[in-house]
């Protein structure tokens, strides 16, 4: 009941003119940018974080939730129709949706991800509501040492367990921490990396590393693979109306999609891939038309797998807004909002800015509502972005990558930091570093850091905080098994097997 | 997942672009902890100083780059698909001048000037044989980016040739 009282409260926050409509802003926002490649809501975000200085929190976050959610709600719209998935998230919905859009039901793949995400939106939406205030009980608890180990076991499965290698994964988040570490460490007044750089002593800024990963990096990406071919848009044909039998068919997979989808999310450890990925196996199990599965395209495997990326992507801010943990970059971006309000994300949150968190809440689902009612009966509007050319669009992206940055400090360094972060996103694109862990590690590394130390100093030096208290021990258990674990039982099964056939590339 | 293919490497053969890339981190590990070590430390905070957080990045660096070096010599990791395509380095080229170009002429011409000439060199480098119209385009934007940012975000860049000409 309490969570009732406290979400109509939000309800009267975000339905004032001004928040709907900086709500409005949000999700237009966030469909365009979904629907253009080479652009996603971290960078969005990232370059419209000044607008913190500007309004008042509330209208800067619904604004962020609304190009948060925007964002894969137009992504979906790509994937189905160029078969290009903007994010990784949405490379199962390229799969069965673009195989749907090339036999002529383009029409009711875009509605059943359309209708789907907007199911599965509003039942995570619902979760967070519900979810968000168990989660701050339990974490009133936790001192800085269960903190330390929550964020070491979220630490290994960001970078460790959810990407492609683990090796990998580490590595970038470890210059995360490099990255994060630069400047005046805050509680000795020491600077650390900062070369002697007056610039640096101030830390570099999350949105030069944003923007150069994910801007400068993908136009240098791109660019450098011109001559690769085209990829081809598929006209929308079918109507968006679905006939009886596909309602039937995406219902149940909506459901299922949510069902794998929201935990998974809320989980201290994120990823977007694996839920979908999951429900696309569960629908092409249990499919009475698995002969559509990668031939004409099935519904459910566009259903299934859009609701698990929205009703993940919602879980998402359950460990943000209850512990300050983001577990994506775009939720790590959004947390760097909070401090620049000096708001501290973490369990205090409800309590000390019910109004904001609460209005957030309610303002997803008039998102949910606007974004529906943009993508379905609009969505003539969004094919005609997809046909920007590229040569425009990436130029475009590097101009407003600059105004971003150097309106910042009005300083050079920037851009030469930009630029050289852009050259290391390009490397790390062609050599197949995740991205992600770079931006987690770099805010979350610092407040590891911070945690650490706060919980040694309250043990007086003693190590023993992090294996006599109870869930400090389990988390850092938990952390440890999965990170060797795969190594270990590897070794055990080359052991027994001699010399399974060696993958190049797959190491 | 990585472990399968870590323990058995039948024609281990030495993978050049992924060498370069341990070594080069191996190197940048080691300057992280030549870095680390120059921190001074007051002796008042001996338990948990400043030192400690970089000195584990160092050596995390450091091992890592091993292990990355180690999947080098067995043929390295990158995909099949991305080793065939052959780089476009007249098109890279064409984006990093556009890039240098902005850095160096933002100051003495502003933000709007060093965009449109940054805007023309980068779609040159995409293929597009159009500079004009793409000038045109660049100023647009730019302009619109500038005001944009200007008035909405309350970023002031700084005036430039264009912007001064406009008298904003």
């Amino acid at each position: 009941m309490e969570t009732l009282v406290q979400l109509s409260h939000g309800f009267t926050v975000a339905l004032t003119p001004t928040n709907l409509m900086w709500c409005l802003v949000g999700t237009t926002l966030g469909t365009a940018i979904g629907v253009l490649p080479g652009l996603g809501p971290a960078l969005t975000i990232a370059l419209l974080l000044p607008i913190t200085y500007q309004v008042a929190p509330e209208a800067s976050f619904i604004l962020f939730a609304g190009i948060y959610y925007g964002a894969m709600y137009g992504g979906s719209t790509t994937s189905i129709l160029l078969n290009t998935p903007g994010e990784s998230a949405t490379i199962v919905t390229a799969l069965e949706g673009n195989k749907m859009a090339r036999s002529g039901r383009g029409g009711a793949a875009l509605a059943t991800s359309a209708i789907g995400s907007f199911v599965a939106g509003t039942i995570g939406t619902i979760g967070v509501a519900f979810l968000a205030p168990v989660v701050v009980g339990l974490a009133l608890k936790f001192g800085p040492a269960e903190y330390f180990a929550l964020m070491v076991l979220s630490f290994v499965m960001v970078s460790a367990v959810l990407g492609a290698s683990a090796v990998r994964g580490l590595t970038s988040l470890f210059i995360g921490f490099f990255l994060g570490m630069i400047g005046v460490d805050l509680q000795t007044g020491q600077p650390r990396f900062t070369f002697g750089v007056t610039e640096l002593l101030d830390g570099i800024s999350m949105v030069v590393v944003a923007v150069g990963l994910f801007a400068v990096g993908e136009t240098l990406y791109i660019a450098g693979r011109r001559y690769t071919g085209h990829d081809e848009i598929v006209p929308l044909r079918g109507s968006l109306y679905m006939t009886a039998q596909e309602w039937s068919r995406s219902w149940k997979a909506w459901l299922r999609g949510t069902l794998i989808g929201f935990p998974i999310g809320s989980m201290p450890a994120g990823g977007a891939e694996i839920p979908t990925f999951l429900s696309y196996a569960v629908e092409k199990k249990l499919s009475r038309h698995k002969e559509e599965f990668g031939t004409t395209g099935a519904i459910e495997g566009v259903a299934g797998p859009e609701a698990a990326n929205n009703a993940s992507a919602a879980g998402v801010l359950v460990p943000m807004l209850t512990l300050g943990l983001p577990t994506s970059a775009t939720a790590a971006i959004m947390l760097s909002a909070f401090q620049s309000y000096g708001i501290n994300p973490g369990p205090m949150l409800l309590q000390t800015q019910p109004a904001l968190v609460w209005g957030l809440i309610a303002s997803l689902f008039i998102a949910n509502v606007l974004l529906v009612l943009l993508n379905l009966p609009l969505i003539g509007l969004w094919i005609r972005l997809i046909n920007i050319p590229a040569p425009q669009l990436y130029a475009g992206i590097l101009v407003f990558a600059t105004i971003g940055t150097y309106g910042i400090s009005q300083s050079p360094v920037d851009l030469i930091l930009l630029y050289v972060l852009g050259g290391m996103g390009f490397l790390m694109r062609r050599f197949d570093f995740p991205t992600a862990p770079v931006i987690i590690g770099m805010i979350l590394g610092p407040m590891a850091e911070t945690q650490f130390r706060r919980a040694m100093t309250i043990s007086n030096g003693d190590w023993s905080v992090f294996y006599t208290h109870p869930i400090a021990l389990t988390l850092l258990v938990i952390a440890a098994t999965a990170l060797i674990g795969p190594s270990v039982y590897g070794l055990v099964k080359h052991r027994h097997l001699r010399g399974p056939e060696h993958m190049p590339g797959d190491a | 997942m990585t472990t399968k293919s870590d323990w058995a490497a039948p024609h281990p053969r030495l993978a050049t672009p992924e060498a370069v890339i341990s070594v080069g981190m191996l190197i940048a590990s080691g300057f992280v902890l030549w870095q680390t070590l120059s921190i001074p430390v007051s002796p008042m905070y001996a338990k948990v100083g400043p030192t400690v957080f970089p000195l584990v990045t160092a050596i995390g660096l450091a091992l890592l780059a091993v292990l990355l070096l180690v999947q080098a010599f067995r043929g390295g990791w990158q995909h099949e698909e991305e080793k065939e395509i052959s780089q476009d380095w007249k098109s890279l080229g064409f984006v990093a001048a556009g890039l240098l170009c902005n850095v160096s002429l933002i100051r003495p011409f502003g933000f709007t000037a060093a965009s449109v000439i940054m805007f023309v060199l980068v779609t040159h480098g995409f293929g597009s044989r159009q500079p004009l119209r793409n000038a045109f385009i660049g100023l647009l934007l730019a302009l619109t980016a500038y005001f944009g940012f200007a008035k909405l975000l309350g970023v002031n860049i700084g005036g430039g040739l264009i912007e001064n000409l406009l008298g904003a």
